[in-house]
């Protein structure tokens, strides 16, 4: 099967920066109600809007191995980075995952992310890999970080599946 | 019951020959092996013939105009409410067409609210502060959430029973309290499902609803999970109300059925308003028409209310003792087969007493969508999550689980396929078999 990449496994047997940490500016809690899958995720940032550093992303999830490993991969792609990096990594693993297949991701940019393009192909699978990601942009507004790009429009946020 | 036999191979293919989605292929392929008819089962063809032949032969407004189309297609329509009568063992004018289920039971849960306007309030049907409702910690949230809204709108108290760690109903009170503690004359109705839609649990409905109406409580029957497997008499179950969906039982989607007892039905509100269901309308007020009119209101789903009525002669021609023996025969073999397999953990009952087709089961170390998946990837489909059914999933400590659900159609060599696909598990996630 080309979902389960040997990636994808190892980060969801085991995930990075797994666990909740202080110091932290928000706390989310987000489920997929259809399966019940939950991740409780902080994030903790210095500066203001695009130019903020996520300067960690501690999180505690129950989740099948795809939301368990995306989450994980999250963390290695968005710690260290600014919001707007950040922002582009998550809209660029979007655009991958509701392509249908037709969009392979590019590595420079999604890091180990790219070994989720198989699960565009499951419908089905894609809010799995979205979850952590979603709960990351929600903790980045309770933060206060305003994501909005100098264009105006919303970097990818809670975009409907 | 012993008695009973099996389908037999010819028997089964006759079956399935009724099914022609069964013959498709998925994921490069491989046959489809469908497990999740507890969901929603396949489409029995002849009810789909009987709906488009509804739509060629009689298709008309029904109740309504004097004209010979709209007569002869009130007449299929009320032929389909007679035969799920009969299906039920109840009468005529005590059966409504809803939507689904769901609806069905957040039509019942919404005449608890309060009597017909007008008419002196019937206090088994009035709820307020002091009055309670009594639910199980097994239901299915389409018969959970509409009495937690009943509760919120009423002030009624909700209550409900638990669930043991093997899945049955927790009647002696063994992790919490007990039936006769719970069901009390502050009781104004018990909603419990016939049969869990997760762990395949057949409850003791007789004596459910007898200790119900001891304390002058009604009682509401869920049997989605029961009309399509086992035979259904109302009458010797002693409940109230009962409600299934006919696209669990080989029928069509967008049709569902309330049996309720007559002298109840006439004493509700209607739930949804409008055409069909009045008596008489002024600017002024409103009255309503008796049962089962007061609760269709709008064009009714007529083609598809006939199709269930087909799927439901075909249901009788098979036999709901044999359907049931064949239905057991494959439980006990997927219950064996998972036995075998001690990195597999039912949850539900381990053998087939009193117990449906429904068997859902974890795989330690493994998340049900990823077991899922693999079994999806070799043709089986089978349901993960939570089923629905979320408060029972945290009672028996499991986030989501697989479930298989059999029907008339499944054969035992698509048990073997599941157990062999399950197989394939632990070697794609590196855990223990």
């Amino acid at each position: 099967m080309d979902l389960y990449q040997e990636l994808i496994l190892e980060h969801s047997k085991r995930p990075h920066h797994a666990g909740l940490r202080q110091p932290f500016g928000a706390e989310v809690h987000h489920v997929n109600p259809t399966c019940g899958d939950e991740v409780t995720l902080r994030v903790d940032v210095e500066g203001e809007g695009l130019d903020a550093v996520v300067r960690d992303v501690s999180y505690d999830a129950l989740g099948c191995s795809i939301s368990t490993a995306s989450t994980s991969v999250l963390t290695d792609e968005v710690i260290g980075r600014t919001v707007r990096e950040a922002m582009t990594t998550h809209e660029a693993m979007r655009a991958m995952l509701t392509s249908k297949g037709e969009d392979a991701g590019d590595e420079d940019v999604l890091g180990d992310g790219v070994a989720f393009a198989g699960v565009a192909k499951y419908p089905a699978r894609v809010k799995c890999a979205l979850l952590g990601w979603m709960a990351f942009t929600d903790a980045l507004h309770q933060a206060g970080i305003d994501t909005t790009s100098e264009s105006g429009t919303t970097a990818a946020t809670n975009t409907a599946l | 019951m012993a008695s009973t036999t099996t389908f037999s191979d010819e028997e089964l293919a006759r079956i399935r020959a009724g099914f022609p989605i069964l013959s498709r292929t998925v994921r490069d392929g491989r046959p489809l092996v469908y497990l999740d008819s507890g969901a929603t089962s396949q489409r029995y063809a002849g009810a789909l013939d009987a709906e488009r032949a509804f739509s060629e032969e009689v298709n008309a407004a029904v109740h309504r105009g004097a004209h010979q189309l709209s007569e002869e297609a009130t007449d299929r329509y009320e032929g389909a409410r007679a035969t799920v009568a009969g299906f039920v063992g109840g009468a005529t004018d005590e059966v409504v067409f809803t939507k689904n289920a769901t609806e069905s039971l957040n039509l019942v849960a919404y005449g608890f609210s309060g009597s017909v306007a007008g008419e002196a309030k019937d206090p088994r049907l009035d709820l307020g502060p002091g009055d309670e409702i009594l639910i199980t910690e097994m239901e299915h949230h389409a018969n959970l959430v509409p009495w937690q809204e009943l509760a919120r709108r009423t002030g009624a108290t909700l209550r409900w029973v638990g669930v043991t760690d093997d899945g049955r109903l927790d009647l002696e009170g063994a992790h919490g309290p007990a039936l006769g503690e719970l069901l009390t004359e502050r009781t104004k109705v018990f909603a419990f499902t016939h049969v869990s839609n997760v762990l395949g649990t057949v409850n003791p409905v007789r004596r459910l609803s007898e200790a119900a109406r001891a304390v002058g409580a009604l009682t509401v029957l869920d049997a989605c999970q029961s009309a399509p497997h086992l035979a259904l008499d109302v009458a010797a179950l002693g409940v109230d109300f009962a409600a299934f969906s006919g696209h669990k039982m080989y029928g069509p989607t967008g049709v569902g059925v309330l049996w309720g007892r007559h002298e109840l039905l006439a004493a509700m509100p209607p739930f949804i308003t409008g055409g069909s269901m009045i008596e008489t309308v002024r600017m002024e007020s409103t009255t309503y028409a008796a049962p089962p009119q007061r609760f269709e209101a709008g064009s009714p789903n007529a083609a598809q209310a006939v199709g269930l009525a087909a799927a439901i002669d075909w249901l009788g021609e098979l036999g709901m003792d044999r359907l049931h023996a064949h239905e057991l025969a494959l439980t006990e073999r997927l219950l064996a087969g998972l036995a075998e397999r001690p990195w597999v953990r039912v949850v539900g009952p381990t053998d087939t007493t009193d117990r449906g087709s429904a068997v859902a089961f974890v795989v330690d170390g493994v998340h049900a969508h990823d077991v899922g998946q693999v079994l999806d990837d070799q043709g089986v489909e089978a349901r993960v999550g939570h089923h629905c059914a979320w408060p029972l999933h945290r009672r028996l400590r499991a986030t989501a689980t697989t479930r298989a659900s059999l029907a008339a159609y499944t054969t035992p060599a698509e048990v073997d396929v599941l157990l062999d696909a399950l197989d394939r598990v632990p070697a794609v996630f590196g855990v223990a078999s």
